[in-house]
């Protein structure tokens, strides 16, 4: 699906590809401006756009030359004060046209699993042309299921586990899924507190023994109905949940280090 | 899924009866692994058996767990780069590549032309380097010696053209967000011809050896059988997906780089056995010389880099990316919270999600065959553990 490669091009026109050339001559015509009309004051008005355009020009190259001693105390930053003003005025731009902007999903699908859910579907977007659509805990096997046997969503990529220990609902559980008739892949996600149990994907999609098995033993979130919800990579007497965020590595390596030489680990 | 070993409480086992000692018992726990040669690594599975026949598996990993997603959240995007090779270590290119595109695709950059000719010219290469060891391991298995000399004087002719692109053999590093930082080196273009002129006709000397050789016929014609609807429920990928009849690569599904201006096909087998997965992986090497050759002959002169800041701070949002690595399919799944750091970097390996399809595989066959299936499945161990 092309949809998925091309991505960010309908979300921001000003991102892709070789466009950024094009995004910075704009930063450069706005800051030779008020030279331009400095140096070139008592002239018509109108040459300052062709005068800011062609810059091999004597003028304009004039022009450059005082902006880029000019741009470091404009800009703020700091600017490398040799480079010419195309560069130098770069880091003050990116922030506001760069970065693609999640934007609504939108699409049939979405629209009868609002209507028939309501606020369960907490958010539907797209992002640099990948959909994905957080969902509430409570109905994320509704959903699942629904996307199996209805929306032909028959291939669970991948399922895995985000913190954020700020939050109150401190997980995001992401599920990527695939359709082979659509070509298409999006991501359910749903939150969760700590210590929530979120049903098993397992009688759906197989795959999901191993997958949420891993998830089980990096997060410690608890898969009610899975079939042997045990450790998989680290081995079973193992404390906590390393890819919590709260997983200190140090703390870790200094404790094991206390116990086993007894000695003050140097980290 | 078996219990694995805790059924047989051997303390309070009855030896006064006869019929209930555990030599006599019909069933038999075997472990095998993790320092099993046939293994590939260090894989421990655990066979309950009756006789030679096997009734279930459990596969124990993790020997090889170094934290990889743990140590991408500690490092900033570029210096995580390296780590990604050392997940599958016979096909390091492909897992630099799956990366560099994910995060090229959080910064919404598209690497130059001519990088992603250099990119899917090396990740071609390393996919056959990749199919030569697993044919060379996979025959050895089954007891075939002389395939794994053939293949791995093959594959030092492509580490040689690595090493000389971009001075290492195995992890490689070649790629870097945006782009490529090498040019190719003098003789880059006629190295890779010689090798696809070489490669050709060592290709069918593997399959003089193998493909009508009646030992090897009968060891993996109708072996572990996977049906197309189970490889797609137990998400399943790669050769594996193709050798049961789904006409399925991501670089036709989704493609990416500059696969959709080169013409190759997709190689799928019938039955889904061993020897159907030998037969597409066979396949497979002669499509990649295929799509070696146009590369080769319509590498775009121009820069290798894209404008990529020095520092790489995505914005926040996140990206799933996934390509087509010689395994199956490697996904990417990247949070970026802004800073420089990934918030968090999830890695969907093809060889962990192909591993769990061992057990429906060997279910009903003999020992002999598990050693045949792990082999057909072509998993690194360095990936299923990360």
């Amino acid at each position: 699906m092309p949809d998925e490669i091309k991505g960010p091009e309908p979300v921001s026109p000003p991102a892709q590809g070789g466009k950024p050339r094009e995004a910075t001559p704009a930063p450069e015509k706005s800051e030779a401006k008020p030279v331009s009309h400095h140096t070139v004051g008592p002239e018509a008005k109108t040459p300052t756009a062709t005068a800011s355009t062609t810059s091999p020009e004597g003028k304009s190259a004039e022009a450059l030359k005082s902006a880029a001693p000019a741009t470091p105390a404009a800009a703020g930053v700091a600017a490398k004060p040799a480079a010419p003003a195309g560069v130098a005025a770069k880091p003050t731009v990116p922030p506001k046209p760069e970065g693609p902007r999640p934007e609504p999903w939108e699409s049939e699908l979405v629209k009868t699993l609002k209507q028939e859910y309501g606020s369960g579907i907490v958010e539907a977007v797209g992002y640099v042309g990948q959909k994905y659509m957080i969902v509430d805990c409570s109905i994320v096997t509704d959903i699942l299921r629904r996307m199996h046997d209805d929306e032909g969503f028959d291939y669970c990529v991948d399922i895995t586990a985000v913190h954020y220990p700020k939050r109150e609902q401190q997980f995001d559980i992401v599920y990527v899924l695939y359709s082979f008739s659509k070509n298409e892949r999006i991501r359910v996600k749903t939150r969760i507190k700590d210590g929530d149990r979120l049903p098993s994907a397992y009688p759906i999609w197989p795959t999901a023994d191993w997958l949420e098995r891993e998830v089980f033993d990096m997060f410690g979130i608890v898969f009610d109905g899975h079939p042997g919800l045990k450790r998989i990579l680290l081995p079973e007497g193992w404390h906590g949940h390393p890819l919590r965020k709260d997983y200190d590595i140090l703390q870790q390596d200094r404790e094991w280090v206390k116990i086993n030489l007894g000695i003050e680990s140097g980290q | 899924m078996s219990q694995g070993t805790d059924h047989l409480d051997l303390d309070n086992l009855d030896v006064g009866t006869k019929e209930k000692t555990f030599l006599d018992s019909t069933e038999l726990v075997l472990n095998m692994g993790p320092q099993h040669p046939s293994t590939h690594g260090v894989l421990r599975v655990i066979l309950k058996l009756d006789g030679e026949k096997v009734l279930g598996t459990e596969c124990v990993i993790g020997y090889l767990h170094r934290g990889v997603e743990k140590i991408g959240e500690n490092r900033t995007y570029a210096m995580f780069n390296p780590y990604v090779d050392r997940m599958d270590y016979v096909a390091a290119v492909s897992n630099g590549l799956g990366y560099c595109e994910t995060v090229e695709k959080l910064l919404s950059v598209e690497a130059p032309a001519r990088a992603q000719y250099i990119r899917v010219i090396m990740t071609e290469l390393c996919r056959i380097a990749s199919h030569q060891v697993w044919l060379g391991t996979h025959a050895l298995d089954i007891g075939a010696l002389t395939p794994l000399f053939y293949a791995f004087r093959d594959r030092e002719e492509i580490l040689k053209i690595f090493e000389r692109y971009c001075g290492a053999r195995l992890t490689t590093h070649a790629f870097r967000i945006g782009g490529c930082i090498y040019e190719t080196y003098d003789g880059f273009e006629q190295d890779v011809k010689k090798y696809c002129t070489f490669f050709l006709p060592k290709l069918d000397e593997y399959e003089e050896l193998l493909t009508t050789n009646r030992i090897w016929v009968t060891r993996t014609k109708n072996v572990g059988i996977l049906k197309p609807e189970d490889c797609i429920a137990l998400g399943v990928t790669g050769p594996v997906l193709r050798a049961s009849g789904v006409k399925w690569d991501l670089r036709k599904a989704q493609p990416y780089e500059c696969y959709k201006d080169l013409d190759f096909e997709i190689p799928t087998g019938l039955n889904g056995d061993t020897y159907d997965r030998y037969l597409v992986r066979i396949a497979e090497m002669r499509q990649s010389v295929r799509i070696l050759q146009q590369a080769v002959e319509r590498i775009p002169p121009g820069p290798i880099m894209a404008k990529v800041p020095k520092v790489i701070k995505p914005p926040v949002g996140e990206v799933y990316h996934s390509i087509e690595a010689p395994k199956g399919e490697l996904g990417y799944f990247i949070v970026s919270d802004g800073s420089t750091q990934p918030y968090r970097v999830r890695v969907r390996p093809p060889s962990f999600v192909n591993l769990q399809a061992l057990d429906t595989m060997v279910r009903g066959m003999l020992v002999a065959d598990v050693v045949a299936v792990i082999g057909t499945l072509d998993i690194v161990l360095g990936e299923v553990d990360r």
